[in-house]
């Protein structure tokens, strides 16, 4: 029988060694540019652009042309005039009209020459009010916006995970009422929870150093949705655990443990495949834009299942014997008196 | 088995409605009072939506921070109006961009976002009901108090009878002058920054007239002139005016006056020829307060997604191949309960969608991975209960105990594991609407949504599937378990 329990330092390193380059390349990150994660245009604000073209381009050909030119964090989308209003129609665009979000660069110009070279998107289209006033030109299509992202958005969703993190604690512990120290399988899913999101958004951080890989408001929901899964990873296994002890009253309380995780290994399993099936399509055959989103995803899912079946358990192994520095000294005592008396 | 019979004809209803609901060209529900399309609202990351430039008006002082405050103030209104993952932006120059999903909202966010939403109640104590037309342009104590305070240095105040209120044709912008009072401003009682909460409700006899609900903030500013006037005007009008413009001026009711009088009102009723859409605009900017400088509107475009359509039709596609895989992997690994699984998950699919039409929720990129983790739920509520039958057959129970026992014993991880993700859910939902941070609530409706739905589709509805198809068969699988999985 493999021996979930009785490796447990083992994966406890293994976490270790994911966690700690993590934590490292966001301290280095935070010196480096003041925030653990490198952070895209939608919180850091960057530069919009609205340009019209006379040729028809498509959205392909423009983001090519972004690409090419060295950019690597932007948003592009079409405008279209809505006829049914008081402004005035008179400088409607010939071609195709675009609004281009992007980094903050110096390179404005060079950026506007490359764009309209003959074999890329060509040249621009101005409104009339422009060849009259060219002095009007800058001002309607190049500017610096602020972030889409408020830090209020961000704030909330620091706070609801600690709020998630207080009640969800205090639900488990209702739950496991009739489990003897029912505390402990809620602190044990926290922790697992922590974990997850230590994990993901170290790993975030060293992309981020590493291939510039930005966080864009959709990291905020991967983050969220870590948290959801990791908890619900972490009550399937406690509740067989909570099925189990009474059946098996006589057996250490790390041979229940093996026992309730290697029953509901199929599960963990199958379910954990079910979730790759459709992230790996999306990764596949998904549009570019969702990539990362999805990427960032399937690490934290991931980390959700290791972290219940190989940290959260372990975890209630090692509280129980009185392993856990400053917590549970008694335990490890009376631990060591039932070791000394067995022999 | 009689209880499977009436839940399949239960499930099999609910399937009907929800399908119908589902159809690409549903007509919307117009019967019995209600009037409501049902169509798919897609998010601005997903389908785009409209962008309005929205500018300082000329000759108004703005700094940074008067900026960020108007920002946030339209944010809100939006937000504030149901529509969900506005992005809105501020660009150099006092100019703020709102880019706003869908197409149906544009109108009524056009009037939203425009007015600087400046409400007052207004003494009317001597107006005849019916003397002056609704809409009509009122000039008040209050407008020319903030006409005047924005005047440069040293300048003349502008005299009475030069105000006048925007024309509300946008065809025919003439403007009209202001209604006087004996060549007098009307004297403003409270503005909108005494109220500490408004919403849109239904009224009338019938509940079909809509109108604003208000609360009074307890020593909010001129609160107790507000009071004062109400007690000491039974029988007597009071105008609502927003923007200028004269909304209503009810009566005041005798037994709202006593309550006035004896210190117990906390608030009371706007009523109006108001629409859906206007009810819930004006309580937006009731409840938002009023913008810090009048803004102009520069530009209307529509936008395309942000995520960019390309992207969003491949990932559609490809969700749509991962769901695929999903429903293969469990005929495959699972046989016949399989079969009653993925039944399930349709109709748990059918279901949401359906749903999500009714009532709308607004799909986004968020909103739509908080659907697709709960279908992982759905499937995980599956896969924990014929890993459970899967045990107890192995253990030498008779196929009908099996069934049994994996329903009964899988129930209270499947109940445990969903009410802790519904808690989060809720948090997550109540911390989005406080903050604002509209994606994160997206998120947690859809996913919330989807595990309660799943509690009874991977449940209820995939043991009557299974009830009905051992009833069907039973006596294969009893001679055949390898068509159990096992």
């Amino acid at each position: 029988m493999f021996q979930f329990a009785q490796r447990r330092k083992l994966f406890f390193l293994i976490s270790a060694c994911v966690i700690i380059p993590g934590l490292i390349a966001m301290i280095y990150s935070t010196i480096q540019n003041g925030s653990p994660v490198k952070l895209s245009i939608d919180f850091t604000g960057g530069t919009l652009m609205e340009v019209s073209f006379v040729r028809n381009v498509d959205e392909q050909e423009v983001r090519d042309a972004l690409e090419e030119f060295g950019l690597s964090d932007y948003v592009v989308q079409r405008l279209d005039p809505i006829a049914t209003d008081a402004i005035d129609e008179t400088d409607e665009p010939a071609g195709s009209r675009w609004q281009l979000r992007f980094e903050e660069t110096d390179r404005i110009d060079d950026l506007k020459v490359y764009m309209q070279a003959p074999d890329r998107l060509g040249e621009f289209w101005s409104p009339k009010s422009v060849e009259e006033d060219p002095t009007r030109e800058d001002a309607l299509t190049t500017s610096s916006v602020s972030a889409t992202v408020g830090a209020e958005v961000t704030r909330a969703a620091i706070l609801a995970t600690l709020a998630v993190a207080v009640i969800v604690l205090g639900f488990i512990v209702f739950a496991f009422r009739r489990v003897p120290h029912a505390f402990r399988y809620g602190a044990c899913a926290i922790i697992a929870m922590f974990h997850d999101i230590f994990v993901t958004m170290g790993i975030m951080s060293i992309l981020g150093l590493l291939f510039s890989w930005e966080v864009d408001a959709l990291f905020l929901t991967a983050i969220l949705t870590v948290v959801g899964f990791s908890v619900q990873d972490s009550i399937v296994v406690f509740d067989r655990i909570r099925e189990n002890l009474p059946k098996y009253r006589g057996e250490e309380y790390d041979m229940v443990i093996n026992r309730s995780v290697l029953e509901t290994i199929h599960r963990s399993i199958a379910t954990q495949l079910n979730a790759i099936f459709i992230m790996i399509a999306i990764l596949l055959f998904g549009g570019e834009t969702i990539r990362q989103f999805i990427a960032i995803l399937l690490i934290g899912l991931m980390s959700g299942t290791y972290s219940s079946i190989f940290n959260a358990v372990p975890l209630l192994v090692a509280w129980e014997k009185g392993e856990i520095p400053f917590v549970n000294r008694d335990a490890k005592r009376r631990h060591q008196e039932e070791l000394t008396a067995a022999s | 088995m009689r209880g499977y019979r009436l839940w399949l004809v239960v499930i099999l209803a609910i399937a009907a409605i929800s399908i119908w609901m589902s159809l690409p060209d549903n007509p919307g529900i117009h019967i019995l009072g209600m009037d409501r399309d049902v169509k798919i609202v897609q998010g601005l990351d997903l389908q785009g939506g409209s962008r309005v430039l929205l500018q300082a008006a000329p000759g108004t002082d703005f700094d940074d921070q008067t900026m960020e405050q108007a920002a946030k103030n339209v944010e809100r209104r939006v937000n504030g109006l149901g529509v969900t993952e506005a992005v809105v932006q501020r660009q150099e120059g006092g100019r703020i961009i709102v880019e706003l999903p869908g197409v149906r909202q544009q109108a009524v966010a056009f009037e939203s976002i425009k007015s600087t939403g400046l409400l007052e109640f207004v003494d009317f104590s001597t107006v005849t009901p019916g003397t002056i037309p609704e809409g009509a342009c009122i000039l008040t104590t209050e407008q020319v108090a903030r006409a005047e305070a924005s005047l440069p240095e040293g300048e003349a105040p502008q005299p009475y009878d030069q105000y006048t209120c925007p024309s509300e044709d946008l065809e025919n912008p003439v403007e009209e002058p202001a209604l006087l009072q004996n060549g007098q401003p009307y004297r403003t009682i409270m503005t909108g920054a005494g109220l500490s909460d408004a919403a849109a409700t239904l009224q009338g006899q019938l509940g079909t007239q809509w109108a604003v609900n208000f609360v009074v903030r307890d020593g909010g500013d001129r609160v107790s002139d507000f009071i004062n006037y109400v007690a000491n005007n039974a029988n007597r009008s009071m105008a609502i005016v927003l923007d200028g413009r004269l909304i209503s001026y009810p009566t005041i009711q005798a037994d709202l006056a006593a309550s006035a009088a004896a210190g117990t009102m906390d608030g009371g009723i706007i009523t109006g020829d108001f629409t859906r859409d206007e009810a819930q605009i004006l309580a937006a900017q009731l409840k938002y307060g009023a913008l810090p400088i009048p803004l102009d509107i520069i530009a209307f475009d529509t936008i395309g997604p942000s995520l960019g359509q390309i992207s969003v039709d491949r990932s559609i596609r490809a969700g749509i191949i991962g769901v695929i895989t999903v429903l293969l992997f469990m005929l495959i690994y699972y046989r016949v309960p399989g079969i009653a699984a993925s039944l399930a998950l349709l109709l748990f699919a059918v279901i949401n969608f359906a749903l999500f039409k009714f009532i709308p929720v607004t799909l986004s990129l968020p909103a739509i991975t908080g659907f697709l983790i709960s279908i992982g739920t759905a499937v995980d509520g599956n896969i924990l209960i014929f890993e459970r039958m899967k045990e107890e057959l192995r253990a030498g129970r008779s196929m009908d105990r099996a069934i049994e026992a994996g329903f009964e014993r899988a129930w209270t991880s499947i109940r445990d594991s969903n009410i802790s993700t519904i808690i989060i859910c809720l948090i997550l939902y109540f911390f989005g609407n406080a903050f604002g941070a509209s994606p994160v609530q997206g998120f947690a409706i859809t996913l919330g949504m989807g595990l309660v739905i799943n509690l009874f589709t991977a449940v209820v509805a995939t043991r009557t599937f299974l009830h009905t198809i051992v009833l069907l068969i039973g006596n294969q699988l009893r001679e055949r378990q390898e068509l159990l999985g096992v």
